[in-house]
């Protein structure tokens, strides 16, 4: 999330310290110590009740950075034991977030509830405008009955004193498939089997509670012993840092990466196999198409809206094209997938070519640990050319756009709809499209999980207006799609 | 002293800064001058070198306003400290 706030630099502070430890001597136990050194005897205590809580969550993160799973922490496994899983694991976890307990709130449930400035009016609208009678008044003021109410919200527009509001707990709130609830302790609970890794509910939690889990650890143990390790650039990469894209391709090599791509390369592919599937599509007759490069969409389809798979274009993402590229030159190489968002993970973990995936943030982290100014980076050429389009493809409508460029004059009866981020409300107009088999404003749907498109996933540092302009700056810098072989 | 800005603010946008929250005081390079015309000037400035010592990266995104320097410096943090030094 580009929004700064101190959860968000916690979690970058966290992962810059695991990286700097990483490379001492004893990364053990300075791994061990990071709550410690973050949270120092007789400091002062900014978020908790006590030091030992924060440095309680502070450890939580960590274990989050070493790719741990939360859920499955008895507590009374030494941090250490943790760090030798991390280096020893041959694949990542499956499942990609976790959420930390000691972090987690514990938030009141959802409720509509009236506040102290019920004034106890003689209109009382409130009670006139609830169709489940679910207020009396008690004491002369307006009461809701939990069992009754059915969170229509009604009576929150009727009271005249705005006294009452909607309580809401903001990772189900945010959670557009009902996947992360209350557990009865009252702490977060992620059902991973509705899981789509949207990680709406990482970027929703005010505590920082839900994290996904890192493979930095896993990714520098595979350098450090030897492994050619390839960066693969989202096209989203380009708005992310005060640099130029050329120049953070220096930035990664100095960290050790051996060669760097970018994965516009197979959005170009993703491009001109979406055109032809769509064209095909459109002559035998069908209504509709949607694109397939977002990974919460793709999971979205898999889990909760099957109906919708036969009008889901069979081309594969970007990614995969660009890891089947990297994997054909270096067949040895491990690869490694810088991402703006968390739901990437899910999506390598069905794809053999793509060993790792590591979000903005962690890159960013990777800097700071080794100090490296990416503004002062030398320029290094990218030994392939990406197209304008397959460059904007992170900027909501880049994909329609591209699929347009590419067919040309047989675009004349596209029409482009464009889902701006996953809901509730998107995802019932989904429903609707693949039920009645036709969408009446278009038919090639562009569905991106973000608002705004992967510009605005939920592990981007820049803003996304300044990231915006510098994707768009850059894409007009390129040659179009059709005059590039 | 005439021609002179007032307030000089520099917003560090080492890599550092950038990644802790920098990105998001990027805005006040546009807002401040349109707010306080030629009182003020704001720029991104390459690192300010204050991150580098020991941890003090925790502390940062670092913003300079005329000599004193705020860390963990927010928009309302800057902007409240424009406003003092105009007000000196």
């Amino acid at each position: 999330m580009h929004i700064s706030n101190d959860a968000l630099r916690l979690k970058r502070e966290i992962l810059a310290r695991l990286i700097t430890a990483f490379y001492t001597d004893d990364f053990e136990e300075n791994a061990r110590l990071i709550p410690f050194d973050m949270r120092p005897k007789g400091c002062e205590v900014t978020y908790r009740c006590c030091v030992y809580k924060e440095r309680a969550a502070i450890r939580n993160r960590v274990m989050a950075g070493l790719g741990v799973a939360l859920e499955n922490d008895n507590e009374r496994t030494p941090i250490e034991a943790y760090v030798r899983v991390a280096q020893k694991r041959d694949k990542p976890d499956k499942e990609v977030l976790t959420v930390l307990e000691s972090a987690c709130q514990g938030c009141l449930p959802n409720a509509v509830y009236v506040t102290e400035l019920c004034q106890g009016c003689v209109a009382r609208p409130c009670l006139n405008t609830c169709k489940f009678s679910a207020i009396k008044f008690v004491n002369g003021k307006s009461f809701i009955d939990p069992e009754k109410c059915k969170q229509c919200g009604m009576c929150i527009k009727a009271c005249p004193y705005q006294a009452i509001v909607k309580r809401i707990v903001p990772c189900e709130n945010a959670c557009p498939v009902d996947a992360i609830t209350k557990a009865p302790s009252g702490h977060a609970k992620i059902d991973f089997d509705k899981c789509i890794t949207c990680g709406k509910c990482v970027a929703a939690c005010p505590f920082g509670a839900v994290h996904e889990k890192s493979q930095i650890i896993d990714v520098l143990t595979k350098m450090k012993l030897g492994f050619k390790v390839i960066a693969m650039l989202a096209p989203a990469a380009a708005g992310q840092f005060p640099c130029s894209l050329k120049q953070l391709n220096t930035a990664l090599r100095k960290i050790g990466f051996f060669d760097v791509w970018e994965v516009a390369l197979g959005a170009d592919v993703t491009s001109k196999n979406e055109a032809k599937d769509y064209l095909e599509r459109m002559e035998r007759g069908d209504k509709f198409m949607t694109t397939s490069c977002c990974s919460a969409y793709n999971q979205l389809v898999k889990l909760h809206m099957p109906e919708m798979s036969s009008h889901v274009s069979e081309t594969k993402t970007p990614l995969y094209y660009t890891a089947e590229m990297v994997k054909r030159q270096y067949p040895d190489a491990v690869t490694v997938f810088f991402s703006p968002c968390v739901s990437k993970r899910k999506e390598a973990s069905d794809n053999d070519n793509v060993d790792y995936v590591l979000t903005f943030e962690e890159m960013g982290a990777l800097f700071i640990a080794f100090n490296i100014q990416v503004g002062k980076c030398a320029e290094t050429e990218f030994a392939l050319e990406s197209s304008k389009q397959g460059r904007k493809f992170p900027v909501l409508g880049g994909v329609a756009d591209a699929v347009k460029a590419v067919l040309g004059d047989k675009a004349k009866d596209l029409k482009p709809v464009l889902i701006e981020g996953l809901n509730k409300q998107s995802i019932r107009e989904l429903r609707r499209y693949a039920k009645d088999g036709v969408c009446p404003s278009g038919n090639l749907i562009e569905v991106m999980s973000c608002n705004g498109g992967c510009i605005s996933g939920n592990a981007v540092i820049n803003s996304v207006k300044t990231s915006f302009k510098e994707v768009g700056s850059y894409a007009d810098a390129g040659r179009d799609i059709l005059e590039i072989e | 002293m005439e021609g002179l800005k007032k307030v000089n603010v520099q917003v560090c946008l080492g890599t550092t800064c950038f990644v802790m929250g920098s990105s998001n005081l990027q805005e006040l390079i546009d807002t401040v001058p349109k707010r306080y015309g030629d009182d003020v000037e704001v720029s991104g400035v390459p690192c300010l070198g204050l991150c580098s010592i020991d941890w003090k990266f925790s502390k940062a995104p670092y913003v300079k306003v005329n000599d004193e320097v705020i860390k963990e410096a927010t928009i309302d943090k800057v902007l409240k400290m424009i406003e003092r030094k105009l007000a000196e």
